[in-house]
């Protein structure tokens, strides 16, 4: 029992300092014989040992005798781990300064790999702010592996801390480009930072491509023919998602293939002014611009679509556009 | 076998804070009252159950004397363990046939130190002490396991925990403690109501034989099963799940069919364990003092669940009871204590 005066403590203890101070100055001396003296001296090589009970289990860490039968053990010590598993753990949000880390870290009884009994050990997790919830990641059955320190002494501690196995690695990844939309869109967002909507008709089959490609892709001929259509159209079908996106409003948003009114072809846009649980296929839409003074040469000057009050599409008329 | 039973019970009014009282005052008073109760003022023997770390001074039990008067010299002995295993040795004692009283007593002041660090000092000093593992970190451990195994939820803790302090408010001697509130953890999963609250506090009992038994209550409460059972000292060669020790031992003191038992769980999920140990039922009263959740004067705590459940035999509500007291980390040790009010029930 050693506290620090003038010292914060997490415990129950009063926030003064205690007036008695039970120590042994220097620690406590003690000879740890042969099984467990091996033990500490395979430790502080960086080595996990165990020893063989008379009926063949391997206890680890050893103890002189089995603790089932009370028989002496074995002297055939057993390599063991270094991974082992996670047999149980509690997590400490607030740590002791008695304690091994000072963030908030796990106990847990680790059975290594080939021993048949669990050492008790801290199990450190990362970074975690103080008060933090276990994370989800700490699990029984996880697999974790020591951290050495790199001076051992040949004590328990030479374990600095078990460490979860590497299951993932995040890679960075980035590249850099200067795109060009190609012409046909450059045309098209001229017109939507006018708050027009423009499209192309096609020479052959009539139909109207928004946005245009300067192509029909039904017929594989040009199209030049510019059609101006309403930002009125109805969603043929939707997604809920569940992922943060910059361009959406909050969490969880609704993203949709939108078939303007007039147009052939259906273009993916946000949905939104609507619960995303209450977006329906057939579902009228109108689009809800920026304000005039902040539109660009963008699609972004469409927020996104929002409903309209008026009938749902029956389904036999967006069928053919899915 | 001679009929031995607890014939009386004296606990303090156990406080959460420091009331100024040494632990050789917080007993003194006991002392005096269960020697009125009982008219005695010598025992045919003296035992007592401490620790020396909740004061951290050496021989800090021998103090604790000078409340019982020990000159001319008495026959006297102390187990740095819960007086429940004090009351063990003095029925032992009685079973030798010397002597027909005993006095147990224990005291315990956890508002000084801190609990959970001193019980690290009581741990594997080679493997458990050097890491700085603290005792509700190691019960959090087994309350994992046994979340693990059994399904319970930690709604199942908070539910014994409520069930607890609800009765502790009842018993003028516990702790009042509100209603369970809050959802920040101790030590994962363990939160704050589920672990025992500090407390000073102290208890004695008086054991008789036979015909003194008769002569110094109405309803002495026979102690007709009693043993104690150690498991593995290591965690982590055991199932922390279950309790195969409290098992043994409620097998061996008899612990089917009691009406009432009062168990020594200081974290809410051993409540849980024991019960399931045991075999008691859901029409098995557990716990009616508030148990140590509402009041945990270590090193009194277990003496305190005898007297309780002996108390329930006395009192005429019970006619068989039981009584758990435990020691080291995640109930290693078990004892149970059967009590009736027929000296063959």
């Amino acid at each position: 029992m050693r506290s620090e005066p003038n010292q914060p403590t997490p415990t129950d203890l009063p926030a003064d300092p205690p007036n008695h101070i039970l120590e042994f100055p220097g620690g406590y001396t003690r000879s740890v014989g042969p099984v467990i003296g091996r033990f500490l001296s395979e430790l502080r090589g960086g080595n996990l040992v165990g020893v063989r009970t008379r009926e063949g289990r391997v206890l680890f860490p050893p103890t002189e005798y089995d603790p089932d039968s009370g028989d002496a053990i074995t002297e055939e010590f057993v390599p063991v781990g270094p991974v082992g598993t996670v047999t149980t753990w509690s997590w400490v949000a607030k740590p002791r300064k008695t304690h091994p880390l000072d963030r908030p870290f796990a106990w847990a009884l680790i059975r290594p790999d080939g021993a048949d009994t669990a050492v008790l050990h801290a199990l450190d997790l990362g970074v975690f702010e103080q008060g933090a919830k276990p994370p989800r990641l700490l699990k029984t059955g996880m697999r974790v592996r020591p951290k050495w320190r790199v001076e051992r002494t040949g004590t328990i501690g030479d374990i600095e801390c078990f460490q979860p196995e590497v299951t993932m690695i995040n890679a960075p990844t980035r590249l850099e480009y200067r795109l060009q939309g190609g012409r046909a869109l450059d045309r098209f967002l001229e017109g939507v930072s006018q708050g027009k909507l423009i499209g192309h008709k096609c020479d052959v089959c009539g139909q109207v491509i928004v946005p245009m490609k300067g192509l029909c892709p039904k017929d594989g001929v040009p199209t030049t023919q510019e059609v101006e259509l309403p930002d009125t159209g109805t969603v043929t079908t939707f997604a809920v998602n569940n992922l943060p996106d910059p361009r959406a409003p909050e969490v969880p948003f609704v993203s949709a293939y939108i078939l303007l009114d007039g147009a052939g072809l259906t273009m993916l846009t946000l949905v939104a002014g609507i619960p995303a649980d209450q977006v329906r296929m057939g579902m009228r839409v109108k689009a809800a611009w920026k304000p005039r003074e902040e539109w660009g040469k963008t699609m972004g000057n469409i927020k996104w679509f929002e409903p309209l009050d008026e009938p749902d599409v029956p389904f036999d008329a967006i069928k053919d556009y899915l | 076998m001679r009929d031995i039973a607890v014939v009386a019970f004296v606990q303090s009014r156990h406080t959460g804070e420091d009331t100024g009282s040494s632990e050789t005052e917080l007993l003194a008073p006991v002392i005096t009252e269960i020697k009125e109760r009982t008219g005695q003022k010598r025992f045919g023997f003296t035992c007592s159950g401490s620790n020396d770390y909740l004061v951290g001074a050496p021989f800090s039990f021998v103090s604790a004397l000078d409340a019982v008067g020990a000159w001319p010299p008495i026959s006297e002995s102390h187990v740095e363990m819960d007086a429940a295993w004090a009351l063990y040795e003095a029925w032992v004692k009685l079973q030798h046939g010397e002597i027909d009283t005993a006095l147990v007593y224990g005291f315990g002041k956890t508002s000084q130190g801190d609990i959970a660090e001193i019980a690290t000092q009581g741990y594997d000093p080679y493997y458990l002490a050097p890491l700085g593992v603290d005792g509700t970190s190691m019960a959090a451990l087994q309350a994992r396991a046994y979340l693990d195994r059994s399904g319970a939820k930690e709604d199942d803790l908070r539910a014994v925990a409520a069930r607890s302090r609800a009765a502790g408010r009842d018993n003028p001697f516990a702790l009042h403690l509100p209603d369970p509130e809050g959802d920040d953890y101790e030590v994962a999963p363990l939160k704050a109501h589920d672990i025992a609250p500090v407390t000073d506090g102290a208890a004695a009992i008086v054991l008789a034989a036979g015909d003194k038994a008769r002569e110094l209550c109405e309803r002495p409460a026979w102690i007709t099963g009693i043993d104690h059972r150690a498991e593995a000292h290591s965690p982590g060669v055991r199932d922390l799940s279950r309790s195969a020790a409290a098992r043994l031992a409620g097998e061996r003191a008899g612990a089917a069919g009691v009406q009432v038992a009062e168990l020594h769980a200081r974290f809410s999920h051993e409540e849980l364990i024991l019960r399931e140990a045991l075999g008691l039922g859901d029409e098995v009263t557990v716990n009616p003092s508030g148990g140590p959740l509402s009041a945990d004067p270590v090193m009194a705590t277990g003496l305190i669940r005898i007297g309780e459940a002996a108390a329930r035999i006395s009192d005429g509500t019970a006619d068989r009871a039981l009584a758990h007291a435990t020691s080291g980390p995640c109930l290693q040790q078990n004892l149970v204590c059967v009590l009736s009010g027929a000296t063959h029930g």
